[in-house]
């Protein structure tokens, strides 16, 4: 099988979970920008951090034969801080040309606070100006629901966005339809505890339609799994679903969402 | 033209069907939230908002439809819509706090 890991912190991964991720049938890799797991002081730390994304990771998965994209922005987490957000905010368009960013992400809210919002909405503005397509983190566990619901309002209300340039990523059962309503595209998360295992995504999946969702592991230095994507794939197989229908949602899904930015190529095209 | 539907025509399965492929998962984390309740009777002191929501959702299993996720996921999320001033935290506990 052959699939898109369309969100994964590879700079937090060994070249281990690289090798692994190939021999499951990884095509591509898209790295979103994230929280380090601790506060970065300065903006200089996320200059070096977008020099990685955009410079040393590319290299890294090429050893394995892999295509490597990013994200760029300063996350939530950090969005507290709202001179750092500025100082951040105002590095991103020259790295903006680089050849493997695809947008701005994943940007969105953590604890929903009135500065986060305020970052958010610079984040958008800043996507628009410069055309980039929107990848939004939703908040974790008992704050995603009002978050989802904040940060889709937001978009919503700026002329500027195209809701199918925006993926609004960690759904579950009751943030999907209201994200896909509204003519979103839809992440779903496989995490081993937090977010949706395997088996609750392929639920999700064939409960809601499943047009404009893609899955993705977003492995990162806390309990992940960097292959969880062809493991939800394994689910749908012993449920029955056709080789087609697998390929269809794992790789093509995030290739026609991808295919936005005219940095991506489809990785098949390339072979 | 509409997008392609991957999950379009999904296998319809019996319920013998969803037991064979998913009882024995569902079996052993049934054992694991038993277990938890049983090592929550031995410990001292009082629930807190966490496990008081984790009780509160416990009845949702045995009510009908087949949204039972999605339903104890709204009863532990916070209901406001209003962005609050300052976090006190980065974290998520797992049920709001503000839960009765």
């Amino acid at each position: 099988m052959r699939y898109i890991e369309p969100h994964g912190h590879m700079v937090s991964r060994t070249t281990d979970d690289y090798q692994a991720m190939a021999l499951a049938g990884c095509a591509a890799i898209c790295e979103p920008a994230f929280w380090a797991g601790f506060d970065r002081k300065s903006a200089d730390g996320f200059h070096d951090y977008f020099c990685q994304l955009t410079q040393h990771e590319p290299k890294r998965a090429a050893k394995y034969g892999l295509p490597h994209y990013c994200w760029l922005c300063i996350n939530p987490k950090e969005s507290e801080d709202m001179a750092l957000a500025a100082d951040v905010l105002a590095l991103i368009p020259q790295f903006i040309g680089a050849p493997t960013v695809l947008g701005i992400g994943e940007i969105g809210l953590n604890k929903n606070t009135r500065n986060e919002m305020k970052i958010l909405e610079q984040h958008i503005e800043l996507a628009v100006k410069h055309d980039q397509l929107i990848l939004v983190h939703t908040p974790h566990l008992e704050d995603k629901r009002k978050g989802t619901r904040l940060i889709t309002d937001v978009l919503k209300a700026h002329s500027g966005v195209r809701p199918e340039r925006v993926i609004i990523d960690h759904v579950e059962e009751h943030t999907i339809a209201g994200v896909l309503d509204q003519g979103f595209w839809a992440g779903i998360t496989l995490y081993p505890e937090s977010k949706a295992t395997p088996v609750r995504a392929v639920d999700m999946l064939e409960n809601f339609a499943s047009q404009r969702v893609w899955l993705n592991s977003a492995c990162d230095w806390g309990h992940s799994d960097p292959i969880a994507v062809p493991k939800a794939a394994a689910e749908m197989r012993r449920r029955g679903h056709s080789a087609a229908a697998i390929d269809s949602l794992v790789y093509g899904n995030p290739v026609r969402f991808l295919s936005q930015s005219k940095n991506f190529k489809d990785p098949q095209a390339l072979r | 033209m509409p997008d392609p539907h991957p999950l379009a025509g999904t296998p319809r399965r019996s319920r013998d069907q969803v037991a064979d492929l998913h009882f024995m998962d569902a079996r052993f984390k049934l054992l694991d939230l038993a277990a938890f309740l049983d090592r929550l009777e031995r410990a001292t002191g009082a629930d807190d908002h966490r496990v008081r929501g984790l009780r509160q959702a416990l009845p949702i299993l045995l009510e009908g439809g087949d949204d039972r996720v999605a339903k104890i996921l709204h009863l532990w999320s916070d209901p406001s819509l209003t962005p609050i001033e300052q976090a006190d935290t980065k974290s998520a506990s797992g049920v709001w706090p503000g839960l009765k």
